[in-house]
């Protein structure tokens, strides 16, 4: 549905994005995930027409996105990093300004408007002026602003900065309720957005392409171990050593309250675990696994690159 | 079409729902009154003292003695004006990056540029159209000529229009109004000192001069005189503005 190749954009002598290639497809979420000034908006920025590229291709649905802007444009919404919003209209003018330059035909025009509105859960502040609302009302206005001609393609850059957390979990909830027949680029720094809303990932660094895969893929390929974490109501560090001698154990730490015991990918000793810890009376009140988080990940692709 | 009509449409609302036009407006209409109260007095000592000698009485006359030097004040009011008409149209929607909207909504530069450039015109046309009461007075009491007045009326309108397409191609130089203002005003206003430059100016030069500056072109308008070269001259003048703004935009945007 998305297609990046080879993609470069010069700002004079800095290079914002170099040679960027990245594939996502048909009713997906992608997140573009990178440090500040890694790329991501200016790579957005690009798929939406704003900015043209120094060099490489891109192409939306099929369409080339420097060959035929206005193909690109009709079927794509945009949240831009700061959200477009002219303080002095109010909420329903102001959609229906966006309804109008998205050219979405008269006689529609009032249902699009009332669609998006409750969609994005407006229906209270319609009437307000945008300089009136909250900081979460307007990222909704945003939202729904990228919404209003029903893309199917959605480029969202950092749709949830700025948001209190419950606001955060809505939005979250909102843009996953579009997945399926949208597909979905979003950009974040927020790692735990993209493991809770996202399939895929690219990771830029620099502008550079770091890794871009599937989240499970991503997360396997990063993996040497598997564990579990369990916690006990009787016994602390001494316990270690009686860990340690189950076959296949690798590696057993203890650490704030925790066991944290690693085996070789491939074997399940969950069971052996389990039993010792009844066997011994040790009082197990908790166990989760050990999967190898977001944040572990992206530093690791972010310091060492990719091997793929 | 639509979408010139839809950007002109949201400029137009902009300029009402904000103060800006009403006091721009009420500021104009109030100059413009004075100017119209003195020269109508003027020209009422100018009768009384005639009214003594029948040659000079039959020279007395409205549309030269009123209305000529009306319009040449109501240019220089446009000339004050205008910038602070013009400054917001691009410069505020890169400061507040609404731009981001209107380049990746499928509608062209042109037609975001002309939506804009007409809602300022319809500015331009309420404000000229509001002087309009004025004329009530003379039409009442006096018997002044209607086609200069006309042809007053479509000179100023025409470089107003010119004006808007200058303040216009600013305001997409810089995300800051106050230097959007600032540089049309000066440049405007150096096309009319143009003139007098031409007043010492000699051979091609002085032509050269007295066609650039816009004043000469308006004169002959506001004295019932229409020439298609001063038509012209003013078309030509808003689309280089206009043109030129187009210009900036893209540009920018390739850089």
């Amino acid at each position: 549905m998305i297609e990046v190749e080879h993609l470069t954009k010069k700002f004079g002598d800095l290079k914002a994005v170099q040679d960027l290639s990245f594939k996502v497809e048909k009713g997906k979420i992608w997140g573009l995930l990178g440090p500040n000034a890694a790329g991501k908006t200016t790579t957005m920025r690009i798929l939406t027409g704003y900015l043209p590229a120094t060099d490489g291709k891109a192409t939306v649905a099929d369409y080339d996105v420097f060959e035929q802007p206005n193909e690109v444009k009709k079927i794509t919404g945009y949240l831009p990093e700061n959200v477009p919003l002219y303080p002095e209209m109010t909420v329903s003018s102001y959609l229906n300004f966006v309804s109008e330059i998205k050219q979405i035909p008269t006689s529609k025009r009032k249902e699009a408007v009332n669609r998006t509105i409750e969609i994005s859960g407006l229906g209270s502040v319609r009437k307000r002026l945008i300089k009136n609302i909250s900081r979460g009302f307007k990222q909704r206005v945003g939202l729904a602003q990228a919404l209003i001609h029903e893309p199917q393609i959605l480029i969202l850059d950092e749709p949830t900065t700025g948001l209190d957390p419950a606001q955060i979990i809505e939005i979250r909830q909102l843009i996953k309720s579009l997945k399926g027949e949208r597909t979905i680029i979003l950009s974040t720094h927020i790692l735990a957005e993209v493991t809770q809303t996202c399939d895929g990932v690219v990771i830029i660094n620099e502008g550079k392409l770091m890794a871009s895969d599937s989240l499970e893929k991503l997360t396997a390929s990063y993996e040497e171990r598997e564990g579990i974490f369990i916690r006990l109501r009787e016994g602390g560090k001494e316990k270690v050593s009686l860990f340690e001698s189950i076959s296949g154990v690798e590696k057993v730490s203890f650490e704030d309250d925790e066991f944290k015991i690693e085996w070789t990918k491939g074997k399940d000793i969950r069971d052996e675990i389990t039993k010792i810890t009844v066997d011994k009376e040790l009082g197990l009140i908790e166990m989760r696994p050990l999967a190898m988080n977001i944040e572990d990940l992206y530093l690791k692709v972010i310091s060492g690159g990719v091997d793929q | 079409m639509k979408n010139i009509w839809a950007i002109c449409k949201k400029e137009i609302k902009t300029y009402f729902t904000s103060p800006i036009a009403y006091v721009a407006i009420t500021v104009f209409l109030v100059l413009v009154g004075f100017f119209f109260h003195s020269l109508i007095w003027w020209f009422n000592s100018q009768s009384l003292q005639m009214s003594r000698n029948p040659y000079y009485f039959q020279q007395l006359n409205i549309n030269q003695m009123v209305y000529s030097p009306l319009f040449h004040n109501i240019s220089i009011i446009l000339l004050f004006m205008i910038p602070f008409l013009t400054m917001r149209l691009f410069a505020e929607e890169k400061k507040m990056k609404t731009d981001e909207l209107l380049y990746t909504a499928p509608i062209s530069i042109n037609q975001i540029i002309l939506g804009k450039y007409l809602a300022s015109l319809f500015v331009l046309l309420v404000m000229l159209l509001l002087t309009g009461i004025l004329s009530i007075f003379t039409f009442a009491y006096g018997n002044p000529e209607l086609s200069p007045i006309l042809s007053g009326y479509l000179g100023l309108f025409l470089m107003g229009a010119a004006f808007m397409a200058v303040g216009i191609f600013f305001s997409s130089l810089t995300e800051n109004q106050i230097i959007a203002a600032v540089l049309t005003f000066g440049t405007l206003l150096l096309f009319w000192v143009l003139n007098w430059a031409s007043f010492s100016a000699v051979g091609i030069w002085k032509d050269v001069l007295n066609y650039v500056s816009y004043f000469q072109h308006f004169d002959d308008m506001t004295r019932g005189i229409l020439d298609t070269t001063d038509v012209v001259y003013y078309l030509s003048f808003s689309f280089l503005g206009l043109f030129l703004t187009h210009t900036v935009i893209q540009s920018r945007r390739w850089r």
